[in-house]
């Protein structure tokens, strides 16, 4: 029983082992310091690694010049080409459609058995291993519809990639802009599409074009969706001609394409180059380094939108 | 309700005729049994401690409470005769008569001139001199010409509290609507704009049906011609804004008026 | 001047007859027809696989699924004189599992001590260091993760063990890594996502961080932890050519941590590309496509017996 006296003397009312207690504690934190700064150190090392190995490799020579056959010196030129193409396609397909989604999701959908399906086809299609996506691409674009490895198989596979993540990101951003706006668009007479049109969507697009970009990172490094879609091969290309309908262009979307990431790692496994060590470190710094960019990007254009849309 | 304050018999002709409003959001009553005229072209104020469903009446008004889930409605709102619910009622036409101002100004992220004619635009009036004299008209009804006239083309988010919300009444105004609702459109405000905004309706009154809700007595008393008192989702007392101030009918109102609430 | 008395018929009077088509229904048409589409791509890819994986259970040499699956005699292209080709995946299917087990054994622990220190010990850093460092890595390709594994990790293990170098080690070093920020991203989640009153209350009654940490916020955090931990465990399991560079290709169970094996992912990406068309084979393959569609679906299933999935900051597959 406490007394008055105790409290005075400043005798703790609870006998515990106090000094052990404290012990544990700046043992604990000391635990989870080294653990948060390994982890960190591992991935800068990582990541250091990559592009001490590959800054050889980061000239102009590497980024424009074709590979070359049974020789030394050959650079990436069309592979980063076909990589930046597809990029660009499979945005162009999946951005509006992942958008669609998007606003339905945040704007139209009701708790009902078709709302409830379409979140756990979109929980699914983000739980797909990418390979298995590349297999369904094998499969519809390639043997049923008989496309051949080509660009445009190439882009399905990574809008199907994508779609589940711009859905994600554009109906995130959508439910964070004010519901105040929302009325006040409502009470003046407009059409709920108007109001997503004119007032919500513009509201939402920082954090739909940092979201976009950073998913454009991801499938610029994607590899396993793209071996069997867009092959691992890719026909000479003649960089002057432009008609996408020529069997040469760059622009053919129905040529196969190997993409700088199916590159490095086809490289490695086929050794038909005496320098393919030196090309997949090349390869994988540039990788890397856009991947970088791209997310810096990312974070730079969310921010500024952000605060260009807060001051206008 | 005795007879005697029976808010039907005493407005002649008016805009908005309730009978017998019960709103429930689920299972919880918040509106029981409204029944009240709002007088064309007058000012009417809805006073009453929070939480007595005065805000939640307005928004039937336009039909707002629409856009919340699980809102059931019961009895009859008529708009110069006609029931807003009718299925034959376009609810984008019936909010282009019946603007609102809301508690919280909420000006889109677009420029002053853009925040005006929106109205306008989704209604898909295109004529750039009907947009850029409606711009003028509007704001000037708004009071707020003179201050922001050099600036129309920059964001209306630069703009202090006060102004803002005159833009959103400068807003609602250019669809040429016949009813203003106001839900507490001072609650936010320093004084100086809250006189602003109470000289304001002053001005509009006589030209568009205005309904007000307010927590604060003296800008009913000022403001308006005709007071309603809520409490706990029923109306306790309606009539002109000067017989209620004076000579409350109902002990409830007395004990509110006079600060004995509670 | 626009009319603007309420009393006339104003120009928005006349306007409102034009159609609603235009202004709401089309938009909405779209809105919902791009969500139907997801349940479309959703049904169709499950339905293509399942009714491909099918293929080699039927037809006039059917495939045993028992041997499929429990056999780990995998000899797809024995002559019928040596008793015909085999397709016993299970050794694929336990090195799947044995590598992305390692991968997780070894990342989970470091991940969540490391969420610890992001959001309980040092938020602020956490914040404005740690999570954009992690979400950087997040993007990395898994051929980056593969490369690095095949030039510095096999021949620094061949160096220190002994053997090829290419092995179940290999393989799980290289995804434990690829999976590390993903786990600490959605553990750190977890952690933050706890109420405040927690810490205090803990706090109030005397007790150190640590206690604080193991008794009531780890306990209280550990479902969304495990989605987490689940989360990783389904990307290194489905994760096809960073794994297939490091882990030697060999047909072998996995009995040590340092010989090589095959994984499901593995064999599919080496030869589904060099078989023919609707050969055994390669129906065998598809079959394999299969059971990785149904293993990932077995994983989704967990998650959501865990409990709702946080879409703040949402799934990072």
């Amino acid at each position: 029983m406490a007394t008055t006296s105790d409290l005075q003397s400043g005798r703790p009312l609870v006998q515990g082992n106090h000094k052990s207690a404290f012990r544990n504690d700046r043992i604990a934190t000391g635990i989870f310091y080294a653990a948060g700064i390994f982890l960190v150190l591992l991935l800068f090392a990582f990541a250091g690694y990559i592009i001490y190995n590959g800054r050889a490799s980061l000239n102009l020579h590497f980024l424009t010049t074709p590979p070359l056959f049974m020789q030394k010196g050959g650079g990436v030129g069309p592979q980063l080409f076909n990589s930046i193409y597809l990029l660009i396609l499979a945005s162009t397909l999946s951005v509006p459609l992942g958008v669609g989604a998007g606003i339905y999701m945040a704007e139209y959908a009701r708790p009902s058995r078709l709302t409830r399906a379409i979140r756990l086809s979109l929980e699914t299609l983000s739980a797909l291993p990418s390979i298995v996506v590349g297999l369904f691409g094998l499969l519809i674009f390639i043997n049923i519809l008989g496309w051949g490895f080509s660009i445009l198989a190439g882009a399905m596979a990574l809008t199907i990639l994508n779609l589940p993540v711009i859905t994600r990101v554009a109906e995130e951003s959508i439910r964070n802009v004010p519901p105040a706006l929302k009325e006040g668009s409502l009470a003046l007479g407009a059409t709920h599409w108007q109001t997503i049109w004119r007032l919500i969507l513009p509201a939402a697009t920082p954090g739909i074009l940092s979201g976009v970009i950073l998913v454009t990172g991801r499938i610029f490094g994607e590899a396993a969706a793209l071996l069997f879609t867009a092959g691992m091969s890719s026909p000479p290309l003649n960089f002057s001609d432009w008609n996408p309908l020529h069997y040469v262009s760059p622009l053919n979307p129905l040529r196969p394409a190997e993409t700088l990431a199916v590159y490095t790692w086809k490289v490695n496994s086929e050794g038909l180059v005496p320098d393919a060590r030196q090309i997949a470190d090349g390869s994988a710094a540039v990788l890397i380094i856009t991947v970088f960019l791209f997310n810096f990007l990312a974070r730079y254009l969310g921010k500024a939108l952000q605060k260009r849309s807060r001051a206008c | 309700m005795n007879p005697s304050s029976s808010p039907i018999a005493t407005i002649t002709d008016p805009i908005v005729e309730v009978r017998d409003l019960n709103l429930y959001y689920g299972t919880s009553q918040a509106l029981r049994g409204i029944s009240l005229d709002i007088p064309r072209k007058k000012v009417t104020a809805l006073i009453g401690p929070s939480g007595c469903g005065k805000s939640t009446f307005i928004r039937c008004l336009n039909r707002m409470n629409d856009l919340i889930d699980h809102v059931r409605l019961e009895g009859e709102i008529k708009l110069d005769g006609q029931n807003i619910h009718d299925g034959s009622v376009d609810v984008i036409a019936l909010r282009r008569r019946v603007g609102m101002v809301f508690q919280k100004w909420n000006p889109f992220p677009k420029s002053i001139y853009e925040n005006v004619i929106y109205g306008l635009r989704v209604a898909g009036v295109k004529e750039r001199t009907l947009l850029d004299e409606t711009v003028e008209k509007s704001l000037r009804r708004a009071a707020l010409w003179d201050e922001v006239k050099d600036r129309l083309h920059q964001s209306a988010m630069g703009m202090s509290g006060g102004q803002m919300q005159r833009l959103c009444i400068a807003r609602a105004i250019a669809v040429a609507p016949e009813i203003i609702l106001m839900d507490e459109p001072c609650s936010a405000l320093d004084p100086r704009s809250t006189s602003r905004i109470e000289e304001l309706i002053r001005e509009l009154q006589g030209e568009y049906t205005i309904i007000i809700v307010t927590h604060n007595m003296q800008q009913a008393a000022r403001v308006s011609d005709f007071t309603a008192y809520f409490y706990l989702g029923s109306l306790i007392e309606y009539g002109l804004t000067k017989r209620i101030f004076t000579t409350p009918r109902r002990k409830e109102t007395e004990d509110y008026i006079t600060g004995r609430f509670g | 001047m626009p009319d603007l008395t309420p009393s006339g018929q104003s120009i928005l009077r006349s306007a409102r007859g034009s159609s609603h088509f235009l202004r709401e229904t089309l938009g909405r048409y779209y809105a919902t027809l791009c969500g139907d589409l997801i349940i479309l791509l959703t049904v169709t890819m499950v339905a293509f696989i399942t009714v491909k994986g099918l293929a080699a259970f039927t037809g006039p040499h059917p495939l045993s699924p028992l041997k499929f699956l429990f056999s780990s005699h995998w000899q797809p292209d024995a002559d019928p004189g040596e008793g015909g080709p085999q397709f016993g995946t299970l050794a694929f299917i336990l090195g799947s599992v044995s590598v992305s087990g390692l991968a997780v054994l070894l990342a989970a622990p470091l991940a969540v001590a490391a969420s610890i220190l992001i959001s309980v010990i040092a938020p602020r850093a956490g914040e404005n260091f740690f999570r954009p460092v992690l979400e950087l890595f997040t993007g990395i390709p898994s051929v980056v993760y593969g490369w690095v594994g095949l030039s510095l990790l096999v021949p620094f293990i061949r160096n220190q063990f002994g053997g090829l170098g290419f092995s179940l080690l290999a393989g799980g070093l290289v995804l434990a890594l690829m999976i590390l920020p993903t786990i600490t991203t959605l553990a750190t989640d977890a952690l933050q996502n706890l109420p405040d009153s927690l810490l205090e209350g803990s706090y109030a009654l005397g007790a150190t961080r640590w206690q604080t940490i193991h008794r009531i916020l780890l306990p209280a955090a550990r479902p969304r932890i495990l989605i987490g931990v689940t989360l990783g465990m389904t990307r290194a399991f489905g994760e096809a050519l960073a794994v297939q560079m490091v882990i030697g290709n060999s047909v072998r169970l996995p009995d040590s941590l340092l010989n090589p094996m095959s994984t499901i992912t593995s064999v599919i990406t080496m030869d589904m590309g060099n078989t023919v068309k609707g050969s055994a084979w390669n129906n065998a393959l598809w079959s394999m496509s299969l059971l990785l569609l149904a293993i990932t679906f077995g994983f989704i299933v967990i998650i959501k017996r865990l409990g709702p999935q946080d879409t703040k900051n949402g799934n990072h597959f």
